[in-house]
């Protein structure tokens, strides 16, 4: 069937899954009609840029079991990219290209040093290089400051086509007056969909099998015949790349890069790492609803602590715990949760439901 | 079988010693090196328990910073609850509020890091992958605990008035304070090392470290034992966090986190689970960091990063990795 091409056989294996991921592909697909709004449209864009992110970062954690931190590095490099480009040469297409092909090459040269070097470690060294790595790279972007822009990071235009003041047609078009911001929105959406749907295709190849034969029995896949430290570096580098594809959008969207915006240990730890865990390692899907889930906490969590605050006001200690800006200790809490409870995420659970036998 | 002593890991921190040296003239020299050494012993203290509870148990916990954070926030409140003491320039008032201090923060991390250890740690022993994670979500919640309760803004601490201020020593101006974290830093160090090398405790801490099946084996619940060096791993991070704090003389809720991936650093170059390693290769790292924040400002964190690197890629198990039968 033409789903199964498209999805590259891997189907959702669960109903509620399946349900759940049409609606989001509508969803985003009409957002900006069904969500009219500059924030919405924002949230959106978000979505889109962190399901590519976070399913990238499964492709490593999820489907070779190693835990890198330096993957937001990868992400800033994309973003970096673009911004450094469009800040530097004449804006246009041709500018958004050298960038993105700049950051491609910086990232996969990095990506292979990174495995070639570590990978031959133990896992757990593994771990611990690449956050030193990450915390180097968010020194380098902070100390450059001529080319980054340092702490304040870059602000830059974008061609006719994706720029504001852009407008395609006189009239509105059902009720929403199309700009550059809605064509941006749709370039980030078709490039998300296309990433995704690549990366669906790569883990289920034969390639992708062999990663996860690594995963459940490393020495039994190298005994077949596999190089370990080859495919691992080899899902490293891919891993890499889509995030620096991720972060070249997430520049387009923004029209602005810093350390923050890309590079911190935020957007690694609270961001990707809570996304492809609540969603559940190792099957795609789930860092895509983990993405969802997670950036629209991150939005609209908020105002509902703020209600809960409120309530609680009078008894100690609660009042804090639910002031809206520790949001992100509940989203801590729901992380510990799920990978005590629920090891496998919530696509995990779902697949659970759907597959007793399991 | 033990073959001779393996020489060239030995030599770095000498070597490094001397290459300072030659880089700049004395009187800057001392005044770098003691600072280094300083901070090497504070990152010692935070990064011994580390290395025990990995070496003894096999387990990693990403969030041990958050109780160097705790023992500087405490180590904080004890300052400021004890004003006279602290403003009088009497050295044994100034002392005793350190000691107090750190006193506190032993008493709070342990019990803190025996919670953790419960309600996180026991669960997901044996499974590398889910202790990074699990402690990662812990090292989330504790953090915004922290800032639930002290603050997201930074809190001011004035060193003991005693405590303040330089001594000359051979025409260099050396912080009295950096002095004060040398001893102490070697007390723990020479008191971790009795406890290790001479009592019955620290022979099964050993044995559980070099085969934890055959202590078992015979009897002994190395489990328990775990527990409380896992405690007494928190307890050094909230002194190694009490004594930052007060050195910074600004605690932050990142304070802990910050100087994790420093820790991280020395964990792998001195080899993991090894103390004695841990110790050299704080020093390196402390040395490091003073030496290029001198002459190379902008590459201060990066140096140690790229020592790591140099270091790994001659011992890929670090300078004195452990011998785990």
């Amino acid at each position: 069937m033409i789903i199964d091409t498209i999805l590259s056989g891997d189907r959702p294996r669960s109903r509620l899954l399946g349900a759940l991921l049409m609606a989001a592909f509508l969803a985003l697909a009409f957002a900006p009609f069904l969500f009219p709004g500059t924030k919405a449209l924002g949230v959106a864009s978000r979505i889109c840029i962190f399901i590519v992110l976070a399913a990238s970062y499964d492709i490593v954690l999820g489907y070779t079991g190693i835990v890198s931190f330096a993957h937001a590095m990868f992400f800033g490099i994309g973003a970096y990219g673009v911004a450094i480009a469009l800040s530097n040469l004449p804006v246009g297409w041709g500018a958004i290209f050298i960038g993105l092909g700049g950051a491609l090459v910086v990232s996969a040269v990095l990506a292979v040093a990174i495995g070639f070097i570590s990978l031959r470690l133990r896992a757990l060294y593994f771990s611990m290089m690449t956050l030193a790595l990450a915390s180097f790279a968010l020194i380098v972007a902070t100390q450059l400051r001529d080319i980054t822009g340092g702490e304040d990071g870059l602000t830059f235009s974008l061609p006719h086509l994706l720029a504001v003041s852009y407008r395609p047609f006189a009239a509105p078009v059902l009720g929403v007056r199309i700009d550059g911001r809605i064509v941006t929105y749709y370039l980030v959406f078709t490039a998300a969909t296309a990433l995704f749907l690549l990366m669906l295709r790569i883990v289920n190849s034969p390639f992708g099998r062999v990663l996860q034969a690594i995963r459940e029995n490393e020495f039994r896949a190298q005994a077949l015949g596999f190089s370990v430290v080859l495919h691992r570096t080899l899902a490293g580098t891919i891993g890499a790349l889509m995030a620096t594809c991720a972060g070249a959008l997430l520049a387009l969207v923004l029209r602005y890069n810093g350390p923050s915006a890309s590079l911190s240990f935020e957007i690694m730890v609270d961001s990707i790492l809570l996304m492809t865990v609540v969603g559940g390692m190792g099957t795609l899907y789930g860092p895509l609803l983990g993405a969802i889930v997670i950036v629209l906490a991150q939005y609209y969590l908020q105002p509902g602590m703020a209600a809960l605050a409120e309530w609680t006001d009078g008894v100690p200690l609660l009042p804090h715990l639910f002031n809206p800006d520790r949001w992100l200790l509940w989203l801590g809490v729901l992380f510990v949760l799920i990978v005590y409870f629920f090891p496998t995420g919530l696509v995990g659970r779902m697949r659970g439901w759907t597959e007793p036998d399991e | 079988m033990k073959s001779a002593i393996d020489w060239p890991p030995r030599l770095v921190l000498p070597l490094l010693l001397l290459a300072g040296l030659l880089a700049m003239n004395f009187t800057t020299w001392l005044t770098l090196s003691v600072a280094g050494v300083a901070m090497g012993m504070m990152l010692f203290l935070m990064a011994s328990g580390l290395t025990l509870i990995f070496g003894l148990m096999d387990v990693i916990t990403f969030a041990h910073g958050a109780f160097v954070s705790l023992g500087a926030y405490v180590a904080t409140d004890v300052v400021a609850r004890m004003p006279e003491l602290a403003a009088s320039g009497s050295w044994p008032a100034s002392l005793s509020v350190l000691a107090a201090a750190i006193a506190v923060a032993i008493v709070v991390t342990g019990l803190a890091g025996w919670v953790f250890e419960v309600v996180i740690i026991r669960r997901v022993y044996g499974s590398h992958l889910r202790q990074i994670l699990i402690t990662v979500g812990g090292l989330i919640v504790a953090q915004e605990l922290l800032v639930a309760v002290w603050g997201a803004n930074p809190i001011p601490v004035a060193k003991p008035l005693a405590l303040q201020g330089s001594v000359e020593i051979l025409g260099a101006a050396i912080e009295i304070y950096r002095l004060v974290a040398v001893g102490l830093g070697l007390a723990v160090y020479g008191g971790l090392y009795l406890i290790l090398a001479r009592t019955r405790l620290g022979l099964m801490v050993r044995a559980g470290v070099e085969n934890i099946e055959m202590v078992e084996s015979l009897g002994f619940r190395v489990k328990r034992l775990f527990v409380g060096v896992f405690i007494a791993g928190c307890a050094l991070a909230g002194v190694g966090g009490a004594l930052w704090g007060i050195y910074q003389g600004l605690v932050t809720p990142a304070i802990g986190p910050e100087m994790m991936i420093l820790v991280f650093i020395i964990l792998i170059m001195g080899g993991m689970g090894s103390v004695g390693g841990a110790f050299i290769a704080a020093i390196l790292v402390g040395l490091v960091t003073n030496y290029t924040g001198f002459l190379l400002p902008k590459l201060a964190l990066g140096s140690n990063i790229l020592l790591m690197v140099g270091i790994l890629l001659w011992r890929p198990r670090g300078l004195f990795p452990l011998v785990k039968s």
